[in-house]
């Protein structure tokens, strides 16, 4: 395994105050700090060429995980190897071998026009020049950043600077990628760009990618695994498909009726949930309590369909459910 | 090494292109430089005992100040400050170099650059109008290029220790403007320290801030002799070996208890 976590701890103490003048004043006499536990004993284990998608809500762990897989942070306790070295104590050659992107800071140095600060990473990873030339002309073509080159870091739109910063970390050819919200912020097509570029490299460089975001659409288009993390704990790890049957199986009916002058309102049935509005029928069922062809002919037999198509719920739904599920 | 090089050479390129700020620097110099002369003469006008430093050396003394300010660790390097509060400090941990060595490139760019600079106007200006001297022979020219350099390894050595400190503070806001004031004036900037009490002396020669200002000043103007400086070299750069030290131990303690906030 190219990375395996085994039972990660990791806790922060976080300064508190109670509001206002008295609660300053004493703040200045008795500091209290309140632990949290970001990570409360975390274990999973990655293979090469992996893309896992690292999803959970804000405050779960994620970043922290992230930032302890790169050598960033020293957990409390626990154990992690990535690539042989443990990141906290190898630091150094661990780094070399990991490209990392924060969504939200740039790695790139404000001042400098993009070719520059390429240039100096060159010579901070000490990438030997012709390695550095094929790598540099690959990511200037596959993420089109010619225009962009001699531009200075800070006039960069955001998804023109996320661009170069995944370009940056992918430089000195690591086989690991951390991407840290990468998505955040940008628009439809500098999303679908960085989403392409990610599952491109993924497939032909064979770079084993961790994603972290809040995008589901980032996870459903690129990560055949997910692991789902809720207070500093694993909730689930494996394939959407198995995120969904674990959360709900059910599964949503819409059928565009031909008359459209059908009464709107709920109607009972073997469902959780039927409702007419508009012309359409919204059922949400589980196929445990009716199959989806026995749902679709008794529709039939009783109103003229004009359309129908089955979907899943969308992925959003059901991971907002798996939080609440835990939280309680 | 090469990493090493290519950070200072960038950070101090980067830094050379703030010529408004050095242009304005000049002027707030050569302006305090006047009235610090002035004030010295009024000060030797009035007094009857003989000073322990000539009219002539004491305005080259504050001359040198003025153009070599810069070289003091008297701010710390604002730039490391705004990316620990910032939290951008998590990609000089990315990088496959030392991070003390990182931050000691980027302290030696952020004294010299400006320095550079600042101080060819001064000593021009300095040397044609307001007194500045020549160095007292060429050994002591020699001498006191040296022993500047020792001083920038000294202060550079300060300065990130200060910025380590920045790892328990947050803010660093306290440490930052405490440490200038004892640099200031423990190193002789602020008064040559031949001026400062008899009973200080001792303590003055122990610290390592004498280094940074009056030892290399008072070469340059004779008022050392110049068959002194390897003693003081050996002085100034067992401070910063120290310094070195304390700031590689300070930082990977800090380190280890470090939080990175947010996403």
């Amino acid at each position: 395994m190219l990375i395996e976590v085994e039972n990660l701890k990791k806790t922060f103490h976080v300064a508190e105050r109670q509001s206002g003048l008295a609660g300053a004043v004493k703040g200045l006499v008795r500091r209290k700090t309140r632990e949290v536990c970001a990570l409360s004993g975390i274990s999973f284990q990655i293979g090469q060429g992996e893309l896992v998608g690292y999803i959970g809500p804000n405050g779960a762990g994620k970043s922290t995980t992230v930032k302890t897989l790169s050598g960033i942070l020293v957990p409390d306790s626990g154990k992690c190897t990535v690539d042989g070295r443990t990141p906290w104590l190898e630091r150094i050659e661990h780094v070399r071998r990991i490209g990392v992107v924060f969504g939200q800071r740039t790695q790139l140095w404000w001042d400098l026009p993009v070719r520059e600060s390429f240039d100096l990473l060159r010579d901070i990873y000490s990438i030997p020049t012709d390695e550095y030339r094929r790598a540099f002309d690959e990511m200037v073509h596959f993420l089109d950043l010619q225009s962009l080159l001699s531009t200075p870091v800070r006039q960069l739109s955001l998804g023109q600077r996320m661009r170069c910063d995944i370009a940056a970390a992918l430089l000195h050819a690591p086989p690991i990628l951390f991407l840290d919200e990468p998505t955040i912020g940008l628009d439809a097509v500098s999303k679908i760009a960085v989403r392409q570029f990610i599952a491109r490299i993924n497939r032909e460089r064979k770079v084993t990618v961790i994603l972290t975001t809040h995008d589901m659409d980032d996870i459903e288009a690129l990560c055949s695994r997910v692991m789902v993390i809720g207070s500093g704990r694993i909730l689930s790890d494996g394939s959407i498909a198995d995120l969904r049957n674990r959360v709900s199986q059910d599964r949503i009916l819409m059928v565009d009726l031909a008359d459209a002058s059908d009464v709107d309102g709920d109607i009972e049935g073997p469902w959780n949930t039927c409702t007419i509005a508009g012309g359409r029928m919204t059922i949400r069922y589980s196929p445990t309590q009716i199959a989806t062809a026995d749902l679709i002919s008794k529709i039939t037999s009783k109103y003229t369909v004009r359309d129908l198509y089955v979907e899943n719920p969308p992925i959003e739904e059901v991971i907002a459910q798996l939080y609440r599920n835990h939280a309680q | 090494m090469k990493p090493y090089t290519a950070l200072l050479r960038v950070r101090f390129l980067t830094l050379l292109q703030y010529r408004n700020a050095a242009m304005a620097g000049v002027v707030t110099q050569l302006f305090w430089g006047l009235i610090r002369t002035m004030i010295f003469e009024a000060f030797y006008a009035s007094s009857t005992v003989r000073q322990p430093l000539t009219k002539g050396q004491l305005v080259t003394y504050i001359w040198l100040g003025q153009a070599l300010l810069g070289l003091l660790p008297w701010s710390t390097d604002t730039e490391l400050r705004d990316r620990m509060r910032s939290g951008a400090v998590v990609y000089d941990l990315l990088r496959p170099v030392d991070l003390y060595s990182h931050w000691y490139c980027s302290a030696i760019a952020a004294r010299t650059a400006p320095t550079v600079l600042k101080s060819i106007p001064i000593f021009l200006i300095a040397g044609v109008f307001f007194g500045l001297s020549a160095p007292a022979s060429p050994q002591a020219a020699l001498a006191w290029v040296a022993l500047t350099f020792c001083a920038l390894l000294l202060n550079c050595a300060f300065s990130v220790l200060i910025s380590t400190s920045m790892l328990w503070t947050v803010s660093g806001e306290g440490i930052s403007r405490l440490a200038p004031t004892v640099v200031y004036a423990l190193s002789g900037m602020m008064v040559p320290l031949v001026f400062f009490p008899a009973w200080l002396q001792p303590a003055l020669n122990i610290l390592p801030f004498r280094s940074m200002v009056d030892i290399p000043f008072r070469i340059y103007s004779g008022a050392i002799p110049a068959t002194m400086a390897l003693n003081y070299a050996i002085y100034t750069l067992s401070w910063a070996a120290s310094l070195i030290v304390a700031g590689r131990v300070c930082l990977s303690r800090g380190m280890r208890r470090m939080v990175v906030q947010g996403g």
